[in-house]
């Protein structure tokens, strides 16, 4: 229901969370951890950008029609990801069209 | 300050002032509302996937050049600012909770807050952008970088520049939306019946922050652990 009001206390949660990973991702962004650095760094964003949603954008408390059509666009956005990269990852695989 | 709450009567009955007449509710105004500003976010979505696309493709041929780039950064400035965007989220989240509960006063506190907070932002962006020209890492004819890797830094700096630039223009945007905010709040426009514009341009502001979030690390912070 988006007549649903959020109370302010789930706001300020939500926001110290935020400051927390930000701190985080920050401080983890100085360790070598080889590939893994990249996976915390978008793993982090991926849980603050979901918390922003879910809260802020009050997506948890939206009708089922608006929750679709963002998955929807999630969907979208990810074909246009995979696709591509499938094609750029993959060149130089095959020996021929060198 | 009489509060707009005690006059709006969000019934849903045709004849409230708040209700289109095309519209059963005012739920079902508010929802279709948000729903549409929803429809126009997944175009944005697209719109910065493709450029976080192109930072992919080139970061995956010139990992160590982008990793070299990104450390001329100034990370200081740049944790700052991601602060400061989301601080101005909550400010945003507290404003539209304000105009559900037809507090005038706070709607406008929180607005100006969200808008000096945004304005914070696009001032230490200026600083940056201030530094980079000083230090030649500006695209074009006067560009300048150690070592091997000049070429794809370049790119590096092409992208950061295309992704903080468009982002910084939502920012823009995202404040002059505020702007018309502030103003009809001050006539009292909005209360628990009708406070679709500031729930709408609150998912605007929202969704320019989460671009952030993710130009954030991909940009400063993938240099740091070298050396």
């Amino acid at each position: 229901m988006s007549q649903h009001v959020v109370p302010p206390r789930v706001y300020f949660a939500v926001f110290a969370a935020l400051i927390v990973l930000t701190a985080t991702t920050t401080a983890v962004s100085f360790l070598d951890l080889g590939p893994w650095n990249t996976v915390v760094a978008l793993g982090i964003a991926f849980l603050k950008a979901t918390l922003v949603v879910l809260f802020f954008m009050h997506v948890k408390y939206s009708p089922r029609l608006t929750q679709i059509v963002i998955a929807g666009g999630l969907f979208w956005l990810a074909i246009l990801l995979a696709l591509t990269l499938s094609d750029f990852m993959t060149r130089g695989w095959l020996p021929i069209l060198r | 300050m009489a509060d707009t709450a005690a006059s709006a009567a969000p019934t849903g009955h045709a004849g409230s002032r708040d209700l289109q007449h095309h519209f059963d509710s005012l739920e079902q105004q508010r929802d279709a509302s948000s729903l549409g500003m929803w429809v126009f976010l997944v175009t944005e979505i697209l719109f910065f996937g493709g450029l976080f696309l192109a930072y992919t493709v080139y970061r995956s041929r010139y990992p160590v050049a982008f990793a070299e780039a990104s450390r001329h950064l100034d990370i200081t400035l740049g944790t700052f600012n991601t602060a400061v965007l989301i601080i101005s989220s909550l400010t945003m989240a507290l404003a539209v909770y304000s105009a559900a509960l037809g507090r005038r006063k706070a709607i406008i506190l929180f607005l100006l807050a969200t808008m000096a907070l945004g304005g914070t932002f696009l001032g230490v962006k200026a600083v940056e952008y201030t530094h980079k020209f000083h230090d030649h890492l500006v695209p074009g004819a006067g560009f300048r970088f150690p070592g091997p890797d000049a070429r794809p830094a370049e790119i590096f700096f092409s992208l950061y520049f295309t992704m903080t630039g468009l982002h910084a223009a939502h920012m823009i945007i995202g404040i002059g939306l505020l702007t018309v905010l502030v103003l009809q709040a001050r006539k009292g426009r909005y209360g628990p019946g009708y406070y679709t514009p500031v729930e709408v341009s609150g998912l605007y502001w929202h969704f320019v922050d989460i671009v952030w979030i993710f130009l954030f690390p991909l940009l400063y912070l993938i240099g740091r652990h070298l050396h």
